[in-house]
C-alpha cells in the first residue's frame, strides 16, 4: 500500500505529555525539536543523504559514459538527450508509481527515477564541459605525440571540469528536491516526517522539515562549489596579474 | 639518443581528400639539410600547412614517402614519432590549466623522465626563451601575454630535445613589433640550438628573414621554387614566383645583406649619415634617399667610422 | 521484487471506463497550472527582461535559480499550510513560487547575453530603450526565454500533481488516493499526467517555434538553468 499513509509511530506524543507550545501549535518549539531530533529529523535526513549521493553517483557514471560516447560520435547525442528529456518531463510522482508494479516498493524504485531525472542534466553538462576544450590545446596535445586516453586524461578531463562539476551541483541539488517524493513510496527520506506533519498540520515539524529539505540541498550546493573551486584553480586566476 | 637536427626528405608526397578533383599536396619532393630553417610559403590553399602535418601525422599521405634521417615516417608508432618532433602552432595550444612548468614539462613525463632533470630542463628552457624561470614557473597562461605564451609554446615544443620542429604560422597572431621581436629571438635560439625548422608562413617577408632555404608552393600544393632567400629574388623561377615575392624583389634582396658585408671605401673626407654596419642595404638605401647622400658612413661596434659606401655600391651589389 | 505488467492493463481499463471523472479532474489540473504559470509570468518575466536590459545584478537571477532548484515542492507546501488553509490558494501560491525561477533565470541570461554590440548599435541609431527591447532584445532573446517557460510549465504541471495532498485537485487526487481509487487507478492517472506533461510541453515546443525569428529558429536552444555556468560562482551560500 503506498500513498501518504506510509507511516509507522506517531510523532506527536499523544497522552498529555505533549509540552504547551506544542498543544498550542505555535511555529516553532525548540523542546519538540530537541526530542525528535535523533528518532525522528536526523535518520530521515541521513537517508535522504543517502538516496541522494547514490542516485548522482549512478547517474553520474551513466551521463558519463554517454557523453564519452557522444563526444565522437556525433548521432548518439540526439537520441540520447532526446531520451533523457523525456524522462525528465514525467511528472516525478507519477514516474514512481508507474515504476512500482514493475520493481516494487523499494529503495530500488526510488533510484531507479532518481537516476533517470539526473542523466539530462549530468549527460548535457559534461557533454558541454568536452566541448569547452579549445581546438588549438587538443591539437597540441595531438601534435606533441600524446595517444587518445592521455589526451582525454591530462587534457580534456582537467579542463571539462568546471563544466561537469556545474553539472553535478545542479543535479545534486534537484536530486535532494525530488527525494522528498519518495516517501510516497517507501518510509525513507525527509519526505516522510514532512507527509506526517501535513496529515496532523503539525506547524514546527511542516516548518523544520522543510527548512531541513531545503538547508540540505544549500548545503550541498555550497561544498559542491568549494570542491570545484579546489579542483580548478586555473579558472579564477586573473589575466595579466 | 636522436641527432641534434636530422635531414627531412619529402620523397613525391602527394595528398589527396576524397571527393576533391585536385590534390592538396602534389608530388613534392624537396630535401632540408640538418640544421637549417626551411620555409613553406605561399597563398592560402597551397598546401602548406597539410605538406607540414604529414611530417607528423597529423595528416596522413596518399602517396609517397617522407624520411626523416633515414626513417620513414610510417615506418614508427605515431606518438613515438610525435614526441621526437617539436610542434608549435600559431593559437599556441598552451594547456589552461597547467602552469608554465607543467606545460614545458608535458613531452618530458611523457617519455618518463625524472623529476630533477624535468625540472632543471624547464629552468634551462624557460632561460633560453627569454622568460625568467622563477617569475613565470608557476603562472598560468591566462596571466601571460601573446608574446610571452608563444615563448612558452617554444619551450615546451624543445623540452625534449627533438632534431625536428614543426611551427605553423606561429608569430601570426601577434602585433608587428612582438613579432619582429620574436623572429629575431627565434633566429637567435636557433643560433643556438640547431635544429631542422619546417616553419610555415604566408608572409614572403617573414620567409626571406627566418628561412635558410625557402620552398614555394603554388595553390594546388605544386612546388614552384626551392632555394635560398637571395636566390629565389635574384631569380624567380616564373611569373607565379616573381609575383608572390612581389616587384620589389630588388629591395627585398637588399634586406639580405649587411653593410659590414661589403667592402668599404677608404674614409678620406666622406661624408653622409652614419649607420651602424649592421644595418641592412635595404636600410641604408632608405637613408640614401630620404637625407639626400650618395654615401653612408658605416660605423662599427663602438660607432667610431670605419669606411663609407655609396649608392653606386649598392646598385653594383644589386646587379650581381 | 514483483513484475506485475498486468496492472499496466487494468489501469488502461481505468482510464476507459471513467473517462468523465478523469477529465474533470485534467481540467482541474489545466486551470491550476494555467493561473500558476499566468501569475508567475506576470512576477517574473518583467523582473527577469529588465534586469537582463540593465545587465545589473546578475547574482540575483543566478541566486534565484539557485534557490528555486533547491526548493522541493513538498517543502514549499508544507510551509504554506501552516499560513493558509488547505485549498486552491495555498497550492496555487506554492507552485508560483516553483514556476518563477525559472522563467526569471531565463529570462535573464535570455536578454543580458545578447552580444552588446548589437545593442549599441541598436541605440546608436537612436533607437530608445523601450523600442530596443521591443525590436531587437526581445526577438533574439525569445527562445532562451522559452526554454524557461517550457521547464516552468512541465514543472508547474508536475508539482500540481503532488499539490493535490494540499487540496490542489487534478489528477494528483487520484494517485495520492490508492484507497478509494485502487492500483489501477493510481496507475491509470499516472499514465496521463505523463501525457498531460508531454502534450503541455509540446504546445510551449510549438508557440516557441512560432515566436522565435526565422533565422533563430534552426538551433536547439535549452534551458538556462539546466546548463550552469562553467567556473561560474553561482552559490547561494
Amino acid at each position: 500500500m503506498t500513498g501518504i499513509l506510509a507511516a509507522s509511530g506517531p510523532v506527536i506524543p499523544d497522552f498529555g505529555e505533549a509540552s504547551s507550545c506544542v498543544q498550542d501549535n505555535r511555529l516553532f518549539c525548540p523542546d519538540w525539536v530537541r526530542d525528535n531530533w535523533g528518532p525522528v529529523l536526523q535518520p530521515a535526513l541521513l537517508q535522504h543523504v543517502k538516496l541522494t549521493v547514490i542516485a548522482v553517483a549512478i547517474g553520474f557514471v551513466l551521463a558519463f559514459a554517454a557523453a564519452l560516447v557522444a563526444r565522437h560520435r556525433t548521432w548518439f547525442e540526439r537520441p540520447f538527450d532526446l531520451f533523457s528529456a523525456l524522462v525528465y518531463t514525467i511528472p516525478s510522482l507519477a514516474l514512481f508509481q508507474l515504476l512500482v508494479p514493475i520493481t516494487g516498493l523499494t529503495v530500488t524504485t526510488v533510484e531507479v527515477a532518481l537516476v533517470s531525472y539526473t542523466l539530462l542534466i549530468l549527460f548535457r553538462n559534461i557533454l558541454a564541459g568536452f566541448r569547452s576544450v579549445p581546438a588549438d590545446v587538443l591539437e597540441a596535445a595531438r601534435g606533441m605525440g600524446m595517444g587518445s586516453f592521455q589526451v582525454l586524461r591530462r587534457v580534456e578531463l582537467p579542463l571539462a571540469l568546471p563544466a561537469i562539476m556545474a553539472g553535478v551541483r545542479v543535479a545534486t541539488v534537484s536530486t535532494i528536491a525530488l527525494a522528498t517524493v519518495a516517501a510516497f513510496v517507501i518510509p525513507e527520506g525527509l519526505g516522510r516526517p514532512i507527509f506526517l506533519a501535513l496529515r496532523q498540520f503539525f506547524n514546527t515539524e511542516l516548518i523544520v522539515t522543510a527548512v531541513l529539505a531545503v538547508g540540505l540541498a544549500l548545503v550541498a550546493d555550497g561544498l559542491l562549489v568549494l570542491a570545484q573551486r579546489a579542483l580548478t584553480p586555473w579558472t579564477r586566476v586573473r589575466a595579466g596579474s | 639518443m636522436a641527432d641534434a637536427a636530422a635531414r627531412i626528405v619529402f620523397d613525391h608526397v602527394t595528398k589527396r581528400y576524397p571527393g576533391r578533383a585536385a590534390p592538396a599536396v602534389d608530388d613534392l619532393t624537396l630535401e632540408i639539410p640538418a640544421g637549417e630553417i626551411c620555409i613553406l610559403v605561399g597563398p592560402s590553399g597551397g598546401g602548406k600547412t597539410t605538406a607540414m602535418k604529414m611530417v607528423n601525422r597529423l595528416v596522413d599521405m596518399t602517396e609517397g614517402d617522407i624520411r626523416i634521417g633515414d626513417e620513414s615516417v610510417r615506418d614508427r608508432d605515431v606518438t613515438e614519432l610525435r614526441r621526437g618532433i617539436g610542434y608549435v602552432i600559431q593559437q599556441t595550444g598552451l594547456f589552461p590549466h597547467m602552469t608554465v612548468a607543467e606545460n614545458v614539462a608535458t613531452v618530458p613525463r611523457l617519455l618518463g623522465w625524472d623529476k630533477q632533470r624535468i625540472e632543471a630542463r624547464v629552468d634551462e628552457l624557460l632561460d633560453l626563451v627569454d622568460l625568467p624561470a622563477v617569475d613565470y614557473r608557476a603562472r598560468y597562461a591566462a596571466q601571460l601575454s601573446g608574446g610571452e605564451r608563444q615563448r612558452v609554446g617554444l619551450a615546451r615544443a624543445l623540452a625534449a630535445d627533438p632534431p625536428v620542429m614543426l611551427m605553423d604560422e606561429p608569430f601570426g597572431a601577434l602585433d608587428p613589433i612582438t613579432r619582429t621581436r620574436l623572429q629575431h629571438e627565434l633566429l637567435r635560439i636557433h643560433g643556438e640550438v640547431r635544429k631542422t625548422v619546417i616553419f610555415v608562413t604566408h608572409d614572403i617577408d617573414e620567409a626571406i628573414l627566418m628561412g635558410d632555404r625557402i620552398a614555394i608552393l603554388r595553390p594546388g600544393g605544386r612546388l614552384a621554387q626551392y632555394d635560398t632567400p637571395g636566390a629565389i629574388l635574384a631569380g624567380p623561377a616564373d611569373d607565379f614566383v616573381a609575383d608572390f615575392v612581389g616587384a620589389d624583389r630588388g629591395l627585398k634582396r637588399l634586406s639580405l645583406t649587411r653593410l659590414d658585408e661589403l667592402p668599404l671605401e677608404p674614409l678620406d673626407g666622406a661624408r653622409g649619415p652614419a649607420l651602424s654596419g649592421a644595418t641592412t642595404l635595404r636600410d641604408a638605401l632608405s637613408t640614401m634617399l630620404s637625407e639626400g647622400s650618395r654615401t653612408v658612413l658605416v660605423l662599427d661596434g663602438d660607432g667610431t667610422p670605419r669606411g663609407s659606401v655609396t649608392l653606386d655600391a649598392l646598385a653594383e651589389r644589386l646587379a650581381s | 521484487m514483483i513484475a506485475d505488467i498486468s496492472i499496466f492493463g487494468d489501469a488502461l481499463r481505468f482510464i476507459q471506463d471513467n473517462p468523465g471523472l478523469l477529465w474533470d479532474k485534467v481540467v482541474e489540473q489545466l486551470e491550476l497550472s494555467a493561473a500558476a504559470i499566468g501569475v508567475g509570468l506576470l512576477v517574473a518575466l518583467p523582473i527577469g527582461i529588465g534586469l537582463g536590459h540593465l545587465r545589473r545584478y546578475s547574482f540575483v537571477a543566478i541566486s534565484v535559480a539557485n534557490v528555486g532548484r533547491a526548493l522541493p515542492t513538498l517543502a514549499v507546501i508544507a510551509v504554506g499550510i501552516v499560513f493558509l488553509p488547505v485549498g486552491f490558494t495555498v497550492v496555487l501560491i506554492a507552485l508560483v513560487v516553483l514556476a518563477v525561477p525559472p522563467i526569471l533565470t531565463n529570462a535573464y541570461v535570455g536578454v543580458s547575453e545578447i552580444d552588446s554590440e548589437t545593442v549599441e548599435a541598436a541605440r546608436g541609431m537612436g533607437m530608445t530603450e523601450r523600442q530596443i527591447l521591443q525590436r531587437v532584445e526581445l526577438p533574439l532573446a525569445a527562445p532562451l526565454l522559452f526554454a524557461g517557460i517550457r521547464t516552468a510549465v512541465v514543472f508547474v504541471v508536475a508539482s500540481a500533481t503532488i499539490a493535490a495532498i494540499a487540496g490542489g485537485g487534478g489528477l494528483g487526487d487520484v494517485i495520492v488516493n490508492q484507497a478509494s481509487y485502487g492500483i489501477e487507478g493510481v496507475i491509470g492517472a499516472s499514465i496521463l499526467v505523463c501525457g498531460l506533461a508531454f502534450a503541455c510541453d509540446g504546445v510551449v515546443a510549438i508557440v516557441q517555434r512560432f515566436v522565435t525569428p526565422k533565422p533563430l529558429r534552426g538551433r536547439h536552444v535549452e534551458d538556462a538553468t539546466l546548463v550552469a555556468e562553467p567556473g561560474g560562482e553561482g552559490s547561494t551560500l
